[in-house]
């Protein structure tokens, strides 16, 4: 089946049997355990959190329009950005791309029929909806005002919002993740089709495995730790009270133990999303495979060593202080590999720009700025001056969302006609994503200058000279806005009347091409059989590409 | 994923489903070290800082009821692990045996747990429930050895001449105890669910040589509870312990 991104037309039928009208009704859904109904599970509860994180962010956005704050009181706006942050980090940057297009894609990248353990998979859905249900309770029952870091005392002892349910909620949400890690290092260890080895793997496949460490070893830190906080809170104990000879530096110190490498597990699996979008639109395999794979488990690994570097202005001693600044720019070299390797791809290759390209490309630049302004943040001396100001938000909204989120949406966009068996309209689309690239920058950027400037974070209001920079943001936001309803239109237009895709609109590589869009239940008719290396574009026929012959691709990693 | 005999739907062999049981337990038994490992560091920051809270706190633990809880739990991991032989050799009728066997000792363990639980209460070592650490030397119980209460008299105040704060501090102290126990407790009562859903299965036969594989990972899970305690035991009841 020939294929650029424009021809399909009226070629291709639906499958008359997919995984989507295999069984009707509800309890067909929500008690499936098929990992791709369960992945469209998530994406409704996910999309509803986006939406939630996103009003919170607008207000926002509308209160700083005045430098006295234009909305709110400063009680409710320690509240607007307490619910954004927890909303957004939690329940959307967390779970997304892992819960979405990690359960849906795993099991088809390596050949397999399911993940290893299916029933667990729909329990962590249930475990994501509850904590979620706790987290709405304490938003719409006098909301959280502590900030998402819950940094005690305030958030064990002083704040009259309501913690309890919030902390319990994501104490809940954690195993949610926890589970959904195991599930998928086992399933990359022991589902593999065939002649599936670990250096055939896709990387996006790669990139979940190491993301599926760091919630195995973090994120049960982060339960205990807001455990402690919770139980701190409702039975006076003093683990982090000064008065009963607690620390509050010990709660700082255990929660950033996994919230910094939960920064890793947002970006990891955009990561790996890129890495599969990059080779497609540049038709040239990825460059440096190897080095991409290994550079993900060492994100993950030195991930681990870095936390303290959100300590520095705690008082700590100078050569902890150190220690963790320098660990902190080696932590960005595996990142950097990635960065130079994705360039590396592009560089001599037939370079489309459809939807999904445009989110890669943006993620490449947007995520290189904000990786290099964590690398400012790590210098110790000038964390000093940059500490709680609008240069930290700038920095891990460029990451988290010119990265992270640019990533799921490329992805989903990547992966729409595989999930839906319909194409998105393209137009529209690339138009969404070049809106969205203008919004964000407009919003962002004024930031750093705010931050540099010394506009703290977390304050209701501001001195008059930031006016400017802050009413930039604002409009920025709005464009930023629009840029995100555009697919939710599309997307669901696309559902009923978008063209229909075919097996492998772009083409691409991957095993996930080679069955129908959208796939049967089981994934595949026939167990497949992998003989061929990842991102070959020169020794597939099927692809119907017109490349030139040349010598079967070196495999990643030896002979195996 | 349906299961056809003993082979769920979503794996080709048996042997690729027991290999992913098996890792899964492993790893989820990881990430419970980690759960329990954020309490451990704790408590290590905490006996660091307060050694003579910490001190007298441990020893106002009964060593006995502890030590008996310590065998306790060791002869139930034995016997769980006889469980596990029994189902893996086609021993089919001894498997409930063994099984019944670990539920008793288990339920030994809380009950001896409950037991001590309520000796703290009547002494106010329960933190934010009128703690007071001189509470029981004050207000002995008829039962109370009059050299204990002397001793523990002398205790306290040689630890309030050293610490001023002893009362505030070894409130701490208590309260990691009963965080650290009560959550250990929790795996067990979990575990305990567990043995017994193993229980009705193989009072079934539905345990072979061929597939005993929930027997073996409910068994590491076992296993895994009795290592915490192990760790837990010495912490709490035997550092700065009196025994004289």
């Amino acid at each position: 089946m020939s294929g650029t991104s424009s021809s399909p037309g009226n070629e291709y039928q639906l499958p008359r049997e997919h995984y989507i009208n295999a069984t009707y009704g509800i309890r067909s859904w929500l008690l499936t355990t098929d990992h791709k109904r369960i992945a469209l599970l998530y994406l409704a509860v996910v999309t509803f959190f986006f939406f939630l994180g996103g009003i919170f962010a607008a207000m926002i956005r509308i209160h700083l329009l005045t430098p006295e704050g234009a909305l709110v009181s400063p009680e409710t706006y320690n509240k607007l950005f307490t619910m954004h942050g927890v909303a957004m980090i939690f329940f959307f940057l967390i779970p997304s791309i892992p819960a979405i297009l990690g359960n849906f894609l795993i099991p088809i990248m390596i050949g397999a029929k399911d993940v290893a353990f299916p029933r667990l998979n729909l329990m962590s859905w249930y475990i994501y909806v509850i904590g979620g249900c706790f987290v709405l309770y304490s938003f719409f029952t006098g909301g959280l005002d502590t900030g998402w870091t819950f940094y005690t005392p305030l958030s064990s002892i002083y704040s009259n919002s309501a913690v309890t349910p919030a902390v319990l909620g994501i104490f809940i949400n954690g195993f949610s993740s926890i589970l959904t890690g195991v599930n998928f290092v086992v399933t990359i260890h022991t589902m593999r089709a065939p002649g599936m080895t670990w250096f055939r793997l896709p990387l996006f496949v790669w990139s979940h495995y190491a993301t599926s460490l760091i919630f195995i070893l973090g994120t049960p830190v982060v339960a205990i730790t807001l455990l402690l906080a919770g139980v701190e809170r409702m039975f006076h104990l003093g683990f982090f009270n000064p008065a009963m000879g607690g620390d509050p530096i010990l709660f700082q110190h255990l929660f950033w133990f996994y919230s910094h490498p939960a920064v890793y597990i947002m970006i990891l699996p955009a990561m790996g999303v890129i890495s599969e979008i990059i080779p497609t639109f540049a038709r040239r395999p990825i460059f440096g495979y190897s080095f991409v794979a290994a550079s993900s488990i060492g994100i993950a690994v030195i991930g681990f060593l870095v936390w303290a570097h959100h300590l520095f202005v705690t008082g700590q001693a100078t050569y902890s202080a150190l220690a963790f600044s320098f660990l902190s720019y080696v932590v960005a070299i595996p990142s950097a590999v990635k960065v130079f390797n994705w360039t590396a791809t592009l560089y001599k290759g037939s370079i489309s720009y459809d939807t999904p390209m445009l989110y890669a490309l943006g993620f490449l630049g947007l995520f290189t700025i904000g990786g290099l302004t964590g690398l400012f943040l790590a210098c110790l001396g000038l964390d000093i001056n940059l500490h709680d100001t609008y240069f930290v938000i700038a920095h891990f909204h460029y990451i988290m969302v010119g990265g992270a989120i640019m990533g799921y949406l490329g992805g989903l966009h990547f992966w729409w006609p595989k999930i839906t068996g319909r194409l998105y309209p393209e137009f529209l689309a690339r138009t969404a994503a070049i809106i969205l690239f203008i919004g964000f920058n407009l919003t962002f950027f004024p930031q750093f200058l705010l931050g540099y400037l010394g506009m703290p974070r977390r304050y209701h209001n501001y001195p008059p000279e930031f006016q400017v920079l802050n009413v930039l943001s604002s409009a920025g936001a709005s464009i930023l806005a629009i840029g995100y309803l555009l697919p939710m239109v599309y997307f669901v237009w696309s559902m009923r009347y978008g063209r229909v895709a075919g097996p492998n609109p772009w083409p691409s590589t991957g095993l996930e091409w080679k069955t129908a869009s959208p796939p049967p239940t089981e994934n595949f008719h026939e167990t497949p059989v992998v003989d061929w290396e990842p991102y070959d574009f020169v020794n597939r026929p099927d692809l119907g590409l017109a490349v030139k012959p040349a010598p079967h691709l070196a495999p990643a990693h030896g002979d195996d | 994923m349906h299961r056809t005999g003993d082979l769920f739907g979503q794996y080709q062999t048996l042997e690729q489903q027991k290999d992913s049981a098996t890792l899964g337990m492993w790893l989820f038994l990881v990430t419970e070290i980690l759960f329990f490992g954020g309490m451990f560091l704790t408590y290590t920051i905490n006996r660091r800082a307060f050694p003579t809270a910490f001190g007298v706190g441990g020893n106002m633990l009964d060593l006995t009821l502890g030590t008996a809880n310590t065998l306790v739990l060791i002869v139930s991991s034995f016997t769980m692990a006889m469980s596990v032989w029994t189902a893996q050799t086609a021993r089919k009728k001894l498997v409930p045996v063994f099984l019944i066997l670990t539920l008793i000792l288990g339920c030994a363990f809380l009950g001896i747990k409950v037991i001590e639980y309520k000796q703290k209460f009547d002494h106010h070592l329960v933190p934010s429930l009128n703690f007071d650490i001189s509470y029981r030397v004050n207000h002995p119980a008829p039962g109370d050895s009059p050299e204990e209460i002397a001793k523990e008299k002398k205790e306290i105040a040689e630890g309030l001449a050293a610490d001023p704060d002893l009362n505030a501090h070894a409130q701490l102290y208590f309260s990691l105890y009963f965080g650290m126990t009560g959550l250990h407790a929790l795996h067990m009562i979990v575990g305990v669910g567990l043995i017994t859903w193993l229980l009705v299965k193989s009072l079934k036969g539905r345990f072979s040589a061929t597939y005993n594989t929930p027997v073996e990972i409910i068994g590491l899970y076992w296993h895994f509870v009795d290592i915490v305690w192990i760790f837990l035991f010495p912490l709490l009841y035997l550092i700065n312990r009196h025994l004289g």
